[in-house]
């Protein structure tokens, strides 16, 4: 009953003091939200990052680092330092213990997205996430050398509709004189959303890529051009390919099939295991993350340092009452629990709102989220974020036993004796 | 406890008392006692070691050494919280100024008496029926009868005001001992008059003792007995004005 009193007494004085009150609470709330939200963005970013490919076994390009290989095979970042010859690809897909191969063409763009030139296999075999396969929202594979689909962001930013024409630009930057302009590509599909690289890439076959540079050498479109329909009659087998993703029988053969390629006589090639090579990638993101989470929790101990700061302030102004208390009956442990409980009402308040904030938060920015590729379910309050919600009650507890702790000394040492 | 009348209400004997920081003495009293229902004028000058004394009293600081028996109970004795019990249970306190939690309102205020002693919540309940019956009731001894004044804030109110809801505080629940520091000094003559007559005359109704600590003369007439606390505490005799003051 005189714990209730007490929580009584201090949630009567808090609502006394109401500006600097609202003013510690809203920091306190601010602070929790940017460490719920910190911690969740790197949670979904690293879940996000390492859900990008999966179900592909061995990752095979020209050989280079591991990193770059699935920097720019994967995540279509930075350009290959070499490519493979296509005899090679075939040569390995056709090895016994090899499921299936999707072959990676890459090297031009539309307008900031990549072209990626690949087979039917990749709309079959592809993985993302937990196993999950691509599926269109609209349209269908490419058929014919001229077809192409577009991933789930291409579509959204650029506005097209299936049958809309394509011109493609040579490499990565879109030039006016680089362009692919006399062979448009028609939309036969787009791709539905997999918050990966994938919603960023425009897909054709590997023979519309040779149609394209059918008349190209060296980086320049050669004097003899050869029309859009002319292309079409001449042999379009690609010789070479920047890289390809393997599936294999069995995973026992991984290490097995990874040695083969990485020593084979023909051709310089590196095979990785994108999970490796994803953690190993991840090791270098991981240092900013956890600079951002260092951060947050700075700024949460800051806001407890702001609160301190008030309720020792008011301390001083509250020597009177607490003198008045005393001779009421009042113990010195109920003046430590008094005081004690103030910063504790606060950061319980605090959480509260920081967590409704970040609630209504994750659901706004829901689909902007998205936009970057970051997947946060609505479910992400979880088990972890009322850990550390715990935790900051817990530090609020500490924190409110140095007033508290003073308020108890005090009431000790004045007795009655306080004069105004 | 005694019921008997011939033991006194409160007895001191050969108090002493210093605070920790402190180089001398500050409370040196052979002897003091107050009867039951009595009421007692100590007369002290500022650095006479009043408030020093009430602390003790109170049992919020403890002597270095002697007896203070209230109600035939050694408050010295007793562990801490039970002394603190004892406080809430058997003395009322009214102070000179901001008596008063400002954040309470009226009602509030003085029904938290009882909050900290269910004695005396059950002595309230027992004359009123419900504790804002007692507050009201107190409070229209004192002449505050507007019943809408228990709902307000206290800052609403009139010094004169303040200090009789303090007063109304010290009352409810008819504690033994009621211990005055210089209630009357922040008010005006007239009212001063009229708030010491109002107290007493209510502590009489309730079989109150009065402790009434004051630097102003004029008031002990009002008083079964009056005690210089110069003449009372040796600790004071001899030391020079300005470390009487720091001795506080």
């Amino acid at each position: 009953m005189n714990l209730l009193l007490l929580l009584k007494l201090t949630f009567k004085s808090i609502l006394n003091r109401k500006f600097t009150s609202y003013l510690t609470l809203f920091s306190i709330c601010i602070s929790v939200f940017l460490l719920l939200g910190v911690d969740t963005v790197r949670k979904e970013a690293k879940h996000s990052f390492t859900n990008t490919i999966s179900g592909t076994d061995l990752l095979v390009g020209a050989r280079s680092g591991s990193v770059q290989l699935l920097l720019y095979s994967v995540f279509r970042i930075g350009n290959a330092t070499n490519n493979i010859g296509w005899d090679s690809y075939q040569k390995i897909s056709a090895h016994r213990s090899v499921a299936w191969s999707i072959p990676i063409s890459l090297g031009d763009s539309h307008k900031g997205f990549r072209v990626m030139g690949t087979t039917e296999a990749y709309f079959k075999h592809y993985r993302f996430a937990d196993e999950q396969a691509l599926g269109f929202k609209a349209g269908k594979a490419f058929s014919a050398v001229y077809d192409t689909v577009i991933g789930a962001e291409v579509a959204e930013k650029l506005g097209y509709q299936l049958g809309d024409e394509l011109t493609l630009a040579h490499g990565v930057y879109d030039t006016d004189f680089a362009r692919h302009d006399d062979k448009p590509f028609v939309l036969t599909g787009i791709l539905a959303r997999t918050g990966t690289p994938v919603d960023r890439t425009i897909h054709i076959s590997l023979q519309g890529i040779e149609a394209l540079h059918i008349d190209w050498k060296t980086g320049t479109r050669s004097r003899e051009t050869v029309s859009a329909q002319n292309a079409l009659k001449l042999e379009l087998q690609p010789t070479q390919i920047t890289a390809f993703m393997l599936g294999l029988n069995s995973k026992m053969d991984i290490f097995r099939v990874q040695r083969a390629i990485n020593s084979y006589k023909k051709e310089p090639m590196l095979a990785v295991l994108p999970g490796l090579a994803l953690g190993e990638l991840w090791q270098l993101i991981d240092v900013a993350e956890k600079a951002l989470l260092v951060i947050a929790v700075f700024v949460l101990l800051n806001s407890f340092v702001g609160l301190l700061t008030v309720i020792l302030t008011s301390l001083n102004e509250r020597r009177r009452e607490i003198a008045i208390l005393r001779s009421l009956g009042c113990r010195p442990i109920q003046i430590f629990i008094l005081l004690a409980s103030e910063s504790l009402l606060f950061a319980i308040v605090g959480c509260f709102l920081g967590a409704l904030l970040f609630l209504i938060a994750t659901v706004l920015s829901h689909s902007i989220l998205q936009e970057y590729g970051l997947h946060i379910p609505l479910s992400s309050f979880g088990s972890e974020q009322l850990v550390l919600i715990a935790a900051v009650i817990g530090v609020s507890f500490l924190v409110g036993s140095i007033p508290g702790y003073r308020a108890y000394k005090q009431s000790l040492a004045d007795g009655m004796s306080i004069k105004l | 406890m005694s019921t008997d009348t011939n033991t006194p209400l409160l007895s001191v004997e050969n108090l002493r008392f210093r605070w920790p920081s402190g180089q001398r003495d500050v409370i040196e009293i052979p002897e003091l006692s107050i009867q039951q229902g009595e009421r007692v004028f100590i007369k002290g000058e500022s650095g006479s070691g009043k408030t020093t004394l009430l602390s003790l009293l109170g049992g919020i600081n403890l002597p270095d050494s002697g007896t203070i028996k209230l109600i035939g109970t050694d408050i010295a004795q007793l562990k801490q919280s039970h002394r603190d019990q004892f406080r809430a249970d058997h003395i009322g306190f009214v102070f000179q100024l901001f008596n008063l939690i400002p954040y309470l309102s009226v009602l509030e205020n003085i029904t938290l008496a009882c909050a900290f002693s269910k004695c005396r919540k059950a002595k309230a309940l027992a004359k009123s029926g419900t504790l804002e019956d007692e507050a009201y009731r107190l409070l229209s001894h004192l002449q505050l009868q507007d019943r809408r004044l228990l709902a307000k804030p206290v800052s609403d109110l009139s010094v004169g005001q303040q200090q009789r809801v303090a007063a109304a505080r010290a009352l409810i629940g008819s504690p033994e001992l009621i211990i005055a520091d210089e209630p009357t000094s922040a008010l005006d003559a007239d009212t001063r008059e009229h708030f010491l007559s109002l107290l007493l005359s209510e502590c009489e109704y309730s079989g109150s003792s009065v402790l009434f600590v004051s630097h102003d003369p004029s008031l002990e007439n009002s008083f079964d007995r009056s005690i210089y606390l110069s003449a009372l505490n040796r600790a004071v005799v001899g030391l020079p004005a300005d470390q009487q003051e720091s001795a506080l």
